[in-house]
This record gives C-alpha cells, structure tokens and sequence, in this order.
C-alpha cells in the first residue's frame, strides 16, 4: 500500500510539470513587482498562501498602491474571481466525498489546477483523493516559491526592472486572446472591453472599476436571451 | 518601518473573498445551479479579462510621447503571438521582454 501511494503521488507530481514553470515565472514576475512597490519577501509569502490566485495577486498590487477603498477592493476581487463561483459549481460533485481533503481541494481550486483536474482522470481509483489533493498542493508550492525568488530577486537585481509590471498586462493579453480562439461567441469579450472603456472614458482611470463592472454585468444579463440563442444556432 | 495595516486590511480582504467565491457554491447549491448563475459562469470570465486588460492600460498617456506606442507594440506582439504559438508562457515572457526594452529606447 506504501507503495501504491507513492506512485500515486508520483503521478500527481507529473501532473503537476506543465503548471511548474508557468506558475514559477508567473510568481517571480508577482514577487518583483511587490518588491517593487515597497512590500517584501512575507507579504509575498503570505498573499501566495492565503489568497492564492494569481490575477488577484497581481491586481491587488495595484489595489494597495493606487490606495483603493475597501469597497473596491472587496468588489474587485469579486470581480476578478468571480470565476472560481463556476470552477466549484462544476466540481461540486466531485468533491462530494473526498473528506478531509475537501477544503484544502476547495481552497487550492485555481484556474491552472481546475484545467489539471476538471477530466477526472485519476491513476488509480483508490487513492483519487490523495491523487488530487498532491496535485493541487504541487501547485501551490510552485507559485508560493514562485513568488518568495521573485520577491528575493527584487531586492538584489543588479539591473533596473523597469516594466516588469507589463507581465501583468501580459497575462490578460494571453487570456483575451486565448479565449478569443476557443470562444465561439464573442459577444462576452467585447461587451467587457466596450464596456470598460466607456467607462474608463467617463469615470476617468481612478473611478471606473466599479461602474465597468455594473455595466458588464447589466449588459450580459439584458443580452443573456440572444447570447444563448445565438450558441444553440452555431452549436 | 511600521507594521502596514491598510495593505494587511487589503490582502485579508481579498483572501476572504476568494475563499467565500471558492467555497459559496459547495454550501449553497446542491445538484441544481439556477440557470442564470450557470449564464454567468460561462459569459463573465471572458468579458471581466477584457476589462482587465483595459484596467491595466488605465494610465496609458496616448496624448504626450511615446503616445502609448511601447504598450500597443508589446499588447500586439503578445497577442500575434498568441495566436501563432497558442503558448501563454512565451507571449507573456516575449511581451514583456519587449515592453522593458522599448521604454528604454524612448
């Protein structure tokens, strides 16, 4: 049985090698720019354990710096990670029985983890739990260290990081477009950028968060009948 | 230097709501998901990561030198590259590689 279990976590640790690099880049990239903004290797440390999501991470960097309010920061996040709502919706049945590992499966559930485990595929019935709570737990380790050399990295670069921060612009860019390529109705992502810009327009770059995000939600729930019905005629 | 408890508030507060968004649905909705909950899941992700790349170029000053020109160029090779390679690790890197390099050269 030793045995089994560690080959069970063998295999969740190949599993886990596409997530490794990006989340170790992804990291670096998150701890410098905390370093940067003036909040060191524990607050790296910290927001990669207890939040744990990358975009947020990223986005609450500039939350603490622009000075934003708690109303914002709280609707923000939601916003941001509204996302995970859906990831659990969809695992809910899955994790129905998976007992002491639940919540750490629950809390771990990011989006690179949700695309490792979303087919169900497991080595070996059994130990499908083990299998999966070892696979979100890889994870996390990457990131959190991921972002502890970043932070480390910060501090001791001998050459100006200057723009690092475009990683984060970066990281949207590549989902927009990746999105853009699977999604067969485009509707959503240009109601989110028209939307946002109107916004960005008429509430100026330090108050448009909150009124883009009304607008976007308003704006897909009026259009939610031809959105749908535009996906059963392309389906 | 004093401990900060405005950015210690901030990053409770987004850890809180994470989890909240991330356990909510294994408490409240059991086999049935209302339909307009299941509408949003599929439609929000999409149109919150346009508002994010947007928020991102938030401070982007198109009416004064370099005119925004490095984060067009950069946005645009991330997203040509995107297309081309299908790998976000490489756009990401290749991006921002570019972006450093281009606000030095203007």
């Amino acid at each position: 049985m030793k045995n089994r279990v560690a080959f069970v976590i063998k295999q969740a640790f190949y599993k886990s090698i596409p997530v490794l690099a990006g989340y170790i880049i992804l990291g670096i990239g998150f701890g410098i720019l905390l370093q940067n903004a003036g909040y060191g290797v524990l607050w790296a440390f910290a927001m990669s354990c207890f939040i744990y999501a990358g975009s947020m991470q990223y986005v609450g960097v500039s939350l603490i710096t622009g000075g934003a309010s708690v109303i914002t920061t709280v609707l923000t996040t939601i916003m941001v990670n509204a996302r995970h709502l859906f990831y659990s919706i969809s695992m809910i049945e899955r994790y129905k029985d998976t007992g002491k590992y639940k919540p750490y499966l629950i809390f771990a559930l990011t989006d690179e983890t949700y695309s490792l485990l979303c087919d169900g595929q497991v080595p070996d019935k059994k130990y499908g739990d083990l299998y999966r709570f070892f696979v979100s737990l890889f994870n996390q380790c990457y990131w959190v260290t991921g972002s502890v050399i970043g932070s480390l990295l910060g501090s001791v670069l001998p050459f100006s990081t200057d723009g690092i921060e475009f990683s984060m612009t970066a990281l949207f860019a590549a989902s927009f477009t990746e999105q853009w390529i699977c999604g067969k109705n485009h509707i959503p992502a240009l109601t989110g950028l028209v939307c946002s810009l109107l916004c960005l327009v008429v509430f100026g770059s330090e108050h448009f968060l909150i009124p883009a995000m009304l607008l976007i939600t308003a704006t897909l729930t009026v259009l939610q009948r031809q959105i749908l019905s535009g996906e059963e005629e392309t389906e | 230097m004093n401990f900060d408890v405005y950015a210690a508030v901030l990053v409770l507060l987004m850890a809180l709501v994470t989890w909240l968004l991330r356990f909510m649905p294994f408490f409240i909705f059991g086999k049935s998901t209302p339909p307009y909950i299941v509408y949003l899941g599929k439609v929000l992700p999409s149109a919150i990561i346009g508002m994010l790349v947007i928020y991102c170029l938030k401070d982007v000053d198109m009416t004064a030198a370099p005119f925004g020109l490095p984060e067009c160029m950069a946005v645009g090779s991330v997203v040509v590259l995107q297309y081309w390679k299908r790998n976000s690790l490489i756009s990401i890197l290749f991006g921002t590689v570019l972006y450093m390099a281009l606000i030095r050269l203007w």
